[in-house]
C-alpha cells in the first residue's frame, strides 16, 4: 500500500436487500486515492458511481448496504465504525459535493449560518471565530464581498455561486478527501471551468484527494490525474488519465474513449455503445460486458476477469490475462 | 416587501367590503326590521314613519353607506332578542371562545408537532403505526361524541369536572378570563380536549407528510454529508422546512374554530360565540347574525394577514423585493 494514500477502498461490495433476496450492485471494487490526487470515475448511468461515492461518505441509503470489503481513511478502517463516529468523519475528514447546487442548500437558512453551523459542528470555535472562518471560506471559493454575502439566502445566488458555497461547506473543516458526484453537470460550460479550476486548486494547495464522478470526458481530461472506468458495478480499468484516454485497454473503456472525436470538445458526453448495460440483478455470467463485446470469447461468459496490470494501468479483461479461450481442462 | 404588504391589505379591504355587503343584505332584507320593532299590528302610517327614521326609504347604496359608517365604529344595532347593542353582546362572548380555541391550539401544536416529527422519522415503527391509527380515529370521530364521552367519564362516572359553563371568571375591562381561577381552569379541560383531538390528529398527519417529503430533499442529504448531528438535520433543517403549510392550516383552523366552535360550545354550554350564533339563528336575530358575519370576515382576513407575515418571517424567498 502506498504510504501517501489518503483513502483506500479494498474489495468493496454493495448490495440491496429485498424480499426476493439480496442483489449485488457493486462487486468487489478496489482503488486508492493519493493525497492531492484527483481520481475521475466514469461509466454509464447506473454503473454504480454514486453508490460508491455514498458508501465512502457513509450515506448509503435505504436497503443498500456494504456487503463486503473495507474502506480505509489514512490507514484507519472507517466502514465498520458506529454511525455516530461515521457522522463525525463526514464533513470533517471526508467532504461531499453533489450534482445540483440549486437544491443542496437549505433555502430557509442564510449561507453564512449554514457555514457557521458546519464549522462549529466539527471545530471547537467560538461563534465569532467561526464567523471569521466562514468569511475566509467564502473568499477562498471566490465569492466577492463575503461580509455582504454572509447573511444572504441561497436563492440570492446564481447556480455557479451556489456550487462555490457548497464547496466552501465541503471544505469547511479541511477534509482529507472530497467526494464530488457530478459537481459540474448542472452548470453551464463557462461556470464549469471555474468550478473545476477551484477543485484543482484545492487538490494542489491543500493536498485534498478528490474522487470526481462525471459523465463528461472533457472534465476528466482537464483535471483528473487518474481515471477509473466502471461498468455494471465493477471496475474495469483504472490508470493514469493520459494512458486511459489515449490507449484504453478494456474494450468497454476503449469504446468509450474511441467514440470521442476530440478531447477539445468539452461537451462530449459518454457516447453510446451498441446494446445497454444490465441492471443489478441481471448481470450475465462471467464478464458483464461480454454480450456487448466484439472481442469476447468463450472464457468471457464463464469467468469474471480480475484486475491485472497492463503497462501503467490496471485492467479487468481476459484479453490481457491469458486470453479469451477457455483454459484447457475445463 | 412593502408593496407585498400593501397588496395584501388591499385584498383584505376588498374581502371586507364583500363580507360587509353580505352582512348588509342579511341585516336589511332578511326579515323586516319594521315588523320586528313595531310588531305586526302597527298601522301603515306608523310603519312609514319608522321606515323614514330608520332611513329605509332611501336608495340601497345610501343605506349601504350608512351601514358601513356605523359598522366601522362598531355600531351594528340592537339585538332583537337581548335588547342590548350587538357589539356589546359579541364582545362579552368573545373571550370565552378565544380562550378555548387558543388553549386547544397550543395543546394541539405542542402535542401534534412532536408526534408528527416522530412518525416522520420512524414511519415503520410500531409506536408510530399506533399513533397514525389514533390520529385517523381522531380525525374521523365527531366532536360531540368526544365531548359526550369526556362528560360521561369525568363528570358522570368520576365526578371530577363540571360538565357545563366556564367556572369562575376574572374581569379585565371587557375581557373575562377563566385562566386565573381554579374552577375556570378545570372548566376549560374538557372543552379544550374536545376541540384539540381533531387538531392534534390533523397537525400530526400534516407534519408527518410534509416532513417525510422534505427528508427526501437534496439539502437534507447534503446536511448529513456536512456531518451535522441528526438532531440538527431533523429539527433545524427538515422540520423548519415542513412548517410553512402547518402555519397556513393552523391559521385557518384558529379562524374557523373561533367562528364555529358551535358543537363543542353546545355540548358544554360554553358561553362563547358559537352558542351566541346558535341562539341568534334560532330567534332570527338578524342584527346579531349580520354583525357576526362581518366580524368573522374581519377575523379571517386578519388571521390571513398574520399568516402571510409569518411566511415572510420564515421564508426568505418570499421577501424578494
Ligand atoms: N434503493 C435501490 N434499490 C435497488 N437498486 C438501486 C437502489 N438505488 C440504486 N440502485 C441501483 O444501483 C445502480 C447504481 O446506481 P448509481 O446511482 O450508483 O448509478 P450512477 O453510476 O451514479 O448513475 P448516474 O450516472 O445515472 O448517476 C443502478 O442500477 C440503480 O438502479
Ligand atoms: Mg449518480
Amino acid at each position: 500500500m502506498n504510504p501517501a494514500s489518503a483513502l483506500v477502498v479494498r474489495d468493496l461490495s454493495i448490495s440491496f436487500d429485498s424480499r426476493h433476496g439480496s442483489i449485488t450492485a457493486i462487486d468487489s471494487i478496489s482503488f486508492q486515492l493519493a493525497k492531492g490526487e484527483i481520481l475521475g470515475i466514469v461509466g454509464e448511468s447506473g454503473a454504480g458511481k454514486s453508490l460508491t461515492g455514498n458508501a465512502l461518505i457513509g450515506l448509503l441509503q435505504g436497503p443498500g448496504r456494504i456487503a463486503g470489503g473495507e474502506i480505509l481513511l489514512d490507514g484507519q478502517r472507517i466502514d465498520n465504525l458506529p454511525p455516530e463516529d461515521q457522522r463525525k468523519i463526514r464533513g470533517k475528514r471526508i467532504g461531499a459535493i453533489f450534482q445540483d447546487p440549486l437544491t443542496s442548500l437549505d433555502p430557509l437558512m442564510s449561507v453564512g449560518d449554514q457555514l457557521v453551523e458546519t464549522i462549529r459542528t466539527h471545530l471547537p470555535l467560538t461563534a465569532t471565530a467561526a464567523r471569521g472562518r466562514a468569511m475566509d471560506l467564502l473568499a477562498e471559493v471566490g465569492i466577492a464581498d463575503p461580509a455582504k454575502r454572509f447573511g444572504q439566502y441561497p436563492h440570492q445566488f446564481s447556480g455557479g455561486m451556489r456550487q462555490r458555497i457548497v464547496i466552501a461547506l465541503a471544505i469547511a473543516a479541511e477534509p482529507e478527501v472530497i467526494v464530488a458526484d457530478e459537481p459540474t453537470t448542472a452548470l453551464d460550460v463557462s461556470i464549469q471551468a471555474q468550478i473545476l479550476a477551484l477543485l484543482r486548486r484545492l487538490a494542489r494547495d491543500r493536498g485534498t484527494a478528490i474522487m470526481l464522478v462525471t459523465h463528461d470526458m472533457g472534465v476528466i481530461a482537464e483535471i483528473a490525474d487518474r481515471v477509473a472506468v466502471m461498468y455494471a458495478g465493477r471496475l474495469v480499468e483504472i490508470g493514469p488519465v493520459d494512458e486511459v484516454l489515449r490507449a484504453a485497454r478494456h474494450p468497454y473503456a476503449a469504446g468509450l474513449m474511441g467514440l470521442i472525436p476530440s478531447l477539445a470538445r468539452r461537451e462530449a458526453r459518454l457516447p453510446q455503445i451498441a446494446g445497454s448495460m444490465p441492471r443489478p440483478g441481471h448481470w450475465p455470467q462471467g464478464c458483464s460486458f461480454h454480450p456487448r463485446c466484439a472481442q469476447a470469447g468463450p472464457r468471457c461468459s464463464a469467468e469474471v476477469p480480475v484486475l491485472a496490470s497492463v503497462a501503467a494501468s490496471t485492467v479487468a479483461c481476459h484479453l490481457f490475462s491469458g486470453g479469451t479461450a477457455l483454459p484447457k481442462g475445463t | 416587501m412593502i408593496t407585498l404588504v400593501l397588496r395584501r391589505l388591499g385584498s383584505v379591504l376588498l374581502v371586507m367590503l364583500i363580507v360587509a355587503g353580505l352582512s348588509f343584505l342579511i341585516f336589511n332584507y332578511l326579515g323586516d326590521p319594521v315588523n320586528n320593532i313595531l310588531g305586526v299590528n302597527a298601522t301603515l302610517d306608523e310603519r312609514d314613519e319608522l321606515r323614514r327614521t330608520l332611513g329605509l326609504d332611501q336608495p340601497s347604496y345610501i343605506q349601504f353607506w350608512h351601514f358601513l359608517e356605523r359598522a366601522v365604529v362598531g355600531d351594528f344595532g340592537i339585538s332583537y332578542r337581548n335588547r342590548v347593542p350587538v357589539l356589546e353582546l359579541i364582545l362579552s362572548r368573545l373571550p370565552a371562545t378565544v380562550e378555548l380555541v387558543v388553549c386547544a391550539t397550543i395543546l394541539a401544536l405542542g402535542v401534534g408537532i412532536p408526534m408528527g416529527v416522530y412518525c416522520a422519522l420512524r414511519p415503520k415503527g410500531f409506536f408510530s403505526r399506533l399513533l397514525q391509527i389514533i390520529a385517523l380515529i381522531g380525525i374521523s370521530i365527531p366532536q360531540f361524541l368526544i365531548g359526550m364521552l369526556l362528560i360521561l367519564i369525568f363528570s358522570v362516572e368520576l365526578r371530577w369536572l363540571s360538565a357545563f359553563g366556564r367556572g369562575d371568571v376574572v374581569q379585565f375591562g371587557w375581557w373575562s378570563t377563566g385562566l386565573l381561577t381554579e374552577t375556570g381552569r378545570m372548566a376549560l379541560i374538557m372543552p379544550v380536549l374536545t376541540l384539540a383531538v381533531f387538531q392534534i390528529s390533523m397537525i400530526m398527519r400534516l407534519v408527518q407528510g410534509e416532513m417525510q417529503e422534505v427528508m427526501r430533499a437534496d439539502f437534507i442529504k447534503f446536511a448529513r454529508a456536512r456531518g451535522l448531528s441528526d438532531r440538527s438535520v431533523h429539527l433545524r433543517h427538515a422540520l423548519r422546512n415542513s412548517l410553512l403549510p402547518v402555519v397556513t392550516v393552523v391559521g385557518m383552523q384558529i379562524g374557523s374554530l373561533i367562528a364555529f366552535a358551535i358543537v363543542c360550545e353546545a355540548v358544554f354550554q360554553w358561553p362563547g360565540l358559537g352558542l351566541l350564533i346558535l341562539q341568534a339563528i334560532e330567534y332570527a336575530d338578524f342584527p346579531v347574525m349580520a354583525a357576526y358575519l362581518a366580524l368573522v370576515g374581519f377575523g379571517f382576513a386578519m388571521i390571513n394577514l398574520t399568516v402571510d407575515m409569518i411566511y415572510l418571517f420564515i421564508d426568505p424567498r418570499m421577501r424578494r423585493k
